[in-house]
């Protein structure tokens, strides 16, 4: 089975009796293709985009990528990417030190490093804005930074935790098709959480319903 | 192993230095303490009642309480009257108005104790006053030195106070006397309790101005532990002694800590700016209190100064300059010069002990969880117990070969001992700013592939930088001042800079006592200095002090 392969996925956080915030999920994501995680809020869908990128620990069931077991790989060695929704950008960092940080994790040179770092903010639209400081940036900017930083390492699957929900509607609405059109370019396989069916509809070729920690 | 496991297991592997550091020269230490004070050969609770019925011992307690509640309530009186006119009004030139109020509670109670000495003494400006080896001697410098608490606390209350709730008390009739007293101060109360609680557990605990200011007139607990050791070799009578300091300290943490829970409750809801600006009709408040912490403040520094400055023969550096000269056996071993070397050197030492297994701890404590409040509440033990009953332990338990190393008198003790006294500071500065740090921020760095130790070193050091050299500032100024383990652990020819000015401000002659002041100048200002560097540190995060 090549891509991702999610079975029988459970979440528990701690507490008498335990909150179960995902209840067995199972899901598949092949090369290339981008799948949205479309449900209400506090529905366990970041719990369980947590636990497919190894951020939260599940109680049961396991991750799989190209039929290799990931579930017990901590995140740092799974090579895959992840937006939050508010960016979480390295406020010590400029815009250039912040989308090579994950480059420089996996210690590519210099010079390559510079020419991938330059060549991702022109796909998300930032170039020459390199050496700002991340506090100049707008917010819509700030997430085009995120999407880049995330992108950069080329990782195999990358998950967005609702990427755009912080920004206003109409921006939303413009930055969903970039969006779009940057993971088809770069043929990465993508999960996209969001709340939004229209977010959904725009860039996913394929969308899950999730409700009380459930898929359907 | 399940990765959970594996967590846990590297957690306490990283939490097991910073415990066996407590535990070497902290809470052995004190367990040594209980047991010398318990137990002689077998337990011996008749030896232990006759050193708590001693009469001396109720004189101590009774001096040490009175002069806490003295302490306390001068602090409460002057401290309210300066948190209304340096925190609720608003005025040009307020800020630097109140760092300078701050000042004497960073500085090293030996020079406060010189300071006073400097003021009170025969020969000082208010030395006809008779007031030199007084009780109101004592109450004036405690007050000195904690009246900044007050203003502090309160004031931050007092800023933040609604002014709607007493408008609309006048709109209820109520004139502005009844306004102060049925509405201000009862919003004010939780502040003022919490305030007058650690006031109340600083007046008890201080040793340096009562064992100078009150020579051998005057004695509390504090004084009285050091007094058995090295007048009366009484090391039973310390321990119990100890014992009973650490139940007053006890009781008083438990009631601030009831206190700090009012006030807690009291908070919540908005944050208001109930700050006003100067009117002059707030002259009749404003210039009685100006004058009187003006006094209070500028005074004794005053004396201090013009004391280290005053010769016989008019005024001149001649005290200064002897720093760098022997004394003369029997005063002191070695130069003031070498003392203060030997201060920096021990106090850089701890210092970097303290906030290197700082560092660890605030890692440790970053995550909440049931094992990192075991662990908080271990390292902050210090802060309740007396330095001096930490020098005593120090002195019981490490004189002694331990594991085959002989400890006794070793130098680097000194600066052990102010590494556990700084401890808890250093963790309280801190912890807040890991804390704030979005945890996603770490997950964000996880994904991008970065290990855990490389999480730790690319975005956590970053961050936290700025307050480790404040915590490092801390450390240090207070690792040079530290006066109370010290004094039991400092070897006698290895002095630091403050035992050295003890041990001059009790020589006769006005040679001594005119290096002391000198010395504590010395000591003011390098204090002084490493605190203004270490705040330029500070950044909006800040820490809990």
């Amino acid at each position: 089975m090549s891509g991702l392969t999610v079975d029988n996925l459970r979440v528990e956080y701690p507490g008498s009796p335990p909150v179960v915030a995902v209840d067995g999920a199972s899901l598949t994501v092949a090369p290339g293709e981008t799948v949205a995680l479309l449900g209400p809020s506090g529905c366990g869908k970041s719990s369980l985009l947590g636990a497919i990128v190894g951020i939260v620990e599940p109680a049961a069931g396991s991750v799989a990528w190209d039929g290799e077991d990931l579930t017990h790989v901590p995140v740092h060695r799974r090579g895959f990417g992840l937006v939050f929704q508010d960016g979480q950008l390295f406020p010590h960092r400029s815009v250039a030190r912040n989308v090579a940080f994950g480059l420089e994790m996996a210690g590519v040179a210099r010079d390559e490093r510079r020419a991938r770092v330059e060549e991702l903010l022109e796909v998300v639209g930032l170039a020459g804005y390199g050496e700002r400081a991340i506090t100049d940036l707008s917010g819509g900017q700030r997430q085009r930074v995120a999407l880049a930083r995330s992108l950069a390492p080329r990782p195999r699957l990358l998950a967005l935790d609702e990427p755009l929900s912080s920004l206003d509607a109409d921006l939303r609405a413009r930055l969903a098709v970039e969006v779009r059109d940057i993971l088809a370019a770069d043929g990465t396989a993508a999960i996209v959480v969001t709340h939004d069916p229209r977010e959904a509809e725009v860039m996913a070729s394929r969308v899950l319903r999730m409700s009380a920690g459930a898929l359907q | 192993m399940s990765t959970a496991a594996r967590r846990t297991l590297s957690w306490w592997l990283l939490a097991s230095l910073p415990l066996a550091f407590l535990g070497t020269f902290f809470l052995w230490p004190l367990g040594s303490v209980l047991v010398h004070g318990l137990f002689d050969g077998g337990f011996d609770a008749a030896g232990t009642w006759a050193v708590v019925t001693d009469s001396r011992t109720a004189d101590a307690v009774v001096t040490t309480l009175g002069l806490a509640a003295a302490g306390t309530a001068g602090s409460l009186v002057l401290g309210l009257s300066g948190a209304y006119v340096l925190y609720r009004l608003r005025w040009r030139g307020q800020r630097a108005v109140r760092a300078i109020v701050g000042v004497p509670f960073v500085l090293p109670t030996i020079v406060v104790a010189s300071a006073f000495s400097a003021l009170l003494g025969r020969s000082g400006p208010l030395g006809f006053l008779g007031l030199d080896q007084s009780v109101v001697a004592i109450a004036a410098a405690l007050v000195f030195y904690n009246v900044s608490v007050v203003v502090r606390v309160v004031g931050g209350a007092w800023a933040a106070l609604d002014p709607a709730t007493a408008s609309a008390a006048r709109t209820l009739g109520a004139d502005r006397r009844r306004v102060v007293a049925h509405v201000t101060l009862p919003a004010l109360a939780p502040a003022i309790a919490s305030a007058a609680a650690v006031v109340f557990l600083f007046c008890a605990t201080s040793f340096g101005v009562v064992l100078v200011l009150g020579g051998t007139r005057v004695r509390t607990l504090e004084t009285e532990i050091y007094l058995q050791v090295n007048q009366f070799l009484d090391l039973r009578a310390a321990a119990v002694l100890s014992i009973l300091q650490m139940l007053v300290v006890a009781l008083v943490l438990w009631l601030s800590a009831a206190a700090r829970r009012r006030r807690e409750r009291a908070v919540g809801g908005r944050a208001v700016d109930g700050t006003r600006p100067f009117r002059a009709a707030d002259a009749w408040v404003a210039v009685p209190t100006a004058l009187t912490l003006g006094t209070l403040l500028a005074l004794p520094l005053y004396s201090l100064v013009e004391r280290s400055l005053r010769t016989t023969d008019g005024y001149g550096l001649d005290y200064y300059a002897a720093l760098f000269t022997q004394p003369g056996r029997t005063v002191l071993p070695v130069s003031v010069a070498q003392a203060a070397l030997n201060s920096l050197v021990t106090a850089a030492i701890a210092a970097g002990v303290a906030c290197v297994i700082g560092q660890l701890v605030a890692t440790l404590l970053t995550r909440r969880s049931r094992r990192a409040g075991v662990l908080d509440a271990v390292v902050m033990l210090p802060l309740g117990v007396s330095a001096v009953v930490v020098g005593l332990g120090m002195l019981l338990t490490l004189n002694q070969p331990v594991l085959g190393i002989d400890l006794s008198g070793s130098w680097w003790l000194v600066a052990a001992a102010q590494a556990v006294v700084a401890l808890p500071l250093v963790v309280r500065t801190m912890v807040p700013p890991a804390r704030a740090i979005d945890p996603r921020l770490r997950a964000a760095a996880s994904a991008l592939g970065a290990s855990p130790w490389r999480v730790w070193a690319r975005v956590d050091w970053p961050l936290l930088r700025r307050p480790f050299g404040l915590a490092v500032g801390f450390a240090f100024a207070i690792s040079l001042g530290e006066f109370g383990a010290t004094s039991f652990v400092a070897r006698p020819d290895r002095p630091t800079l403050p035992t050295a000015i003890f041990r001059l401000l009790g020589r006769p002659g006005a040679e001594s006592v005119g290096m002391a002041f000198a010395a504590a100048v010395v000591l003011a200002v390098m204090t002084g200095a490493i605190m203004m560097v270490a705040e330029r540190m500070r950044t909006d995060v800040g820490g809990d002090l």
